[in-house]
């Protein structure tokens, strides 16, 4: 087990594109099986920690230790196969193949089929197949989606694109889970459910890590908030202490 | 692959049947042999265009490759056919190794371009170097393949035999599409970001099915050389290349039917204009050969104008229209909106 209950360490992370720091020696703690929110002002850098978690962008310096394992210098896809998946602010789906099938993707970690056998024996024959279109089903049923199975993913409206991108990253079954703005263009109440969504999956043993402009959402569901401001992280608590904070209030208030 | 797919099968087959015997001159069925040979090419450019979404401008180059393959390994060193389309398979496999693995680890359409340079050098390299390719004149007596002990003489055995190579070809793709390696292959084309981050190693997976696509048209140019029984530089050169891109873009880029439809329809267009010429002729145009460009270009312009997806699903949406006008006819209302 690792250290402490803490999945995920960032140290002294730092990020530079070109003369812009965008994150400036970045430290803070996910504890495990914990909904930890980042929340900051437009170009705080909250974004680019999870491009940097995801291994779609390299840190200047610093470290990220994920399990007590770094994640330095790892492709994005080697980061989801140590349990680590992650859905995109602006909605990532592959919108000509059905939703069952996005969801069929991400199962991909799960199964072994090479290309040679998948050439030689038609998909009826293959018991992996069917196991991986049973374990979709059940994605998708867990965020509600079973109905819209066969339609085509690029026809779904927006709410329900996110939910997709949530089902196929959860059918990677991953410990860490980061959210980049889950609620955005959501109504309401398609925001009550996103929240219920995500303490759902924490139920699951799984730690979520989200990035979020909806307040109400943040405080409501988080156990913790991370406040940054200009690539720096200026507090850290519960929301309660996070609310409370004088930084917190100068930062968001532009004083 | 889905029911409607093995429906499809059953229509290419009893097609494949029947033409034959349609056609019933030896010259037509030789057309319909090529336009198996551009068909085999097209359903492997086609995993890798219209399912990975990588453009290659240089398949003919990888045809070049299994044909002087099979005509050098089977004229000068006294190879058995078969053994010599297996070593040409693999050797183009490995050289869209060296080429893929440089260029598709970029994001962007960097394989359109190394494989335009690609052809050509292939393309130069069969006329210039006259010690190993024979140059401009070739390489002669290729024998034919045999399957079995039993030879392929007449056109028409040679026939069956090209198309049943086609029908293992798309089997083999569409198995390969319904898997989790098509899966992510789509994934790819739809998001990378979002392919890599459900775990799917995009550059290893783009590189495979370049390669593989590779193999299908060095396979489709071993066919061709086992043929015709000679081979020269001259149907190798980068229009080629151009042109089984048109087919699969003609056809439709979405979806392995389009592949074949498009290298069909385009392989067959020059017999079909040729037929147009003698009517033409009568009204005063006269029709000459090397017009057959200008309606490539006219076809693929209309057809990007009007079916952006391409001929199939152009059909396969005309089908379904069709059907619903006949359902409200049977109900006795057709001009009915519901």
């Amino acid at each position: 087990m690792y250290g402490n209950n803490q999945i995920l360490k960032l140290e002294k992370l730092r990020k530079v594109f070109g003369g812009v720091v965008a994150l400036d020696d970045l430290s803070f703690e996910v504890g495990t099986e914990t909904i930890t929110s980042v929340i900051g002002p437009n170009g705080a850098g909250k974004t680019t920690v999870f491009n940097l978690l995801s291994g779609y962008l390299q840190p200047t310096k610093g470290a990220m230790i994920y399990k007590d394992r770094s994640l330095q210098g790892e492709k994005p896809y080697k980061i989801a196969s140590l349990g680590i998946g992650r859905t995109f602010q602006n909605v990532q789906i592959f919108p000509d193949m059905t939703v069952l099938e996005n969801v069929m993707v991400g199962r991909h970690l799960r199964s072994r089929t090479g290309m040679l056998f998948s050439a030689l024996i038609p998909s009826f024959l293959r018991p992996e197949e069917k196991r991986i279109r049973e374990d979709a089903v059940r994605c998708l049923a867990f965020v509600g989606l079973e109905h819209a199975a066969d339609t085509p993913a690029g026809s779904l409206p927006l709410g329900n694109q996110r939910m997709l991108e949530i089902a196929r990253a959860m059918a990677i079954e991953p410990d860490l889970l980061l959210l980049d703005e889950p609620a955005s263009g959501l109504n309401s109440r398609e925001t009550i459910a996103m929240g219920e969504l995500i303490n759902r999956i924490r139920e699951k043993r799984v730690t979520v890590m989200l990035v979020e402009h909806d307040m109400e959402l943040v405080m409501e569901i988080s156990d913790r908030v991370a406040v940054m401001n200009f690539g720096r992280l200026i507090a850290e608590g519960t929301p309660r202490e996070v609310q409370e904070n004088q930084e917190v209030i100068s930062a968001y208030l532009g004083e | 692959m889905h029911a409607k797919d093995y429906i499809g099968f059953s229509i290419l087959i009893g097609m494949v049947l029947v033409m034959p015997h349609l056609v019933g001159n030896d010259y037509y069925v030789g057309v319909l042999v090529f336009a198996a040979f551009n068909c085999l090419a097209c359903i492997g450019l086609c995993l890798l265009m219209g399912y990975a979404g990588q453009i290659s401008l240089g398949h003919g180059a990888f045809i070049a490759i299994g044909a002087y393959a099979s005509g050098l390994l089977t004229t000068k060193m006294g190879w058995s056919p078969w053994t010599a389309m297996a070593a040409g398979a693999f050797l183009a496999m490995a050289i869209a190794f060296i080429v893929g693995i440089p260029t598709l680890r970029l994001k962007g359409h960097y394989l359109a371009m190394a494989t335009l340079g690609f052809a050509s050098i292939v393309h130069i390299v069969a006329v210039a170097a006259v010690d190993l390719t024979g140059g401009p004149a070739g390489v002669l007596g290729i024998p034919r393949i045999g399957l079995f002990g039993f030879s392929l003489d007449s056109d028409i055995q040679y026939y069956y035999f090209a198309w049943t190579a086609v029908v293992i070809g798309l089997y083999l793709a569409f198995n390969i599409i319904d898997s989790r390696i098509g899966r992510g292959l789509r994934a790819i084309h739809g998001s990378e970001d979002a392919a890599s981050a459900a775990g799917v190693n995009t550059s290893v997976y783009k590189i495979q099915v370049f390669a593989l696509s590779a193999v299908y048209a060095s396979v489709s140019g071993s066919l061709y050389a086992y043929y015709v029984n000679y081979i020269d530089p001259g149907p190798f050169d980068v229009m080629h290349s151009i042109l089984l891109v048109t087919m699969v873009a003609v056809g439709g880029l979405r979806h392995l039917w389009g592949a074949v439809i498009g290298a069909l329809l385009l392989s067959l267009l020059p017999e079909m204009l040729s037929f147009a010429a003698a009517p033409l002729q009568a009204i005063g145009i006269e029709y000459k050969p090397d017009y057959d460009i200008i309606v490539y270009g006219t076809i693929l312009l209309l057809i990007m104008l009007f079916l952006p997806e391409g001929l199939f699903a152009g059909l396969a949406a005309g089908c379904k229209s069709a059907w619903n006008l006949f359902k409200k006819i049977l109900k006795g209302r057709p001009f009915v909106r519901e």
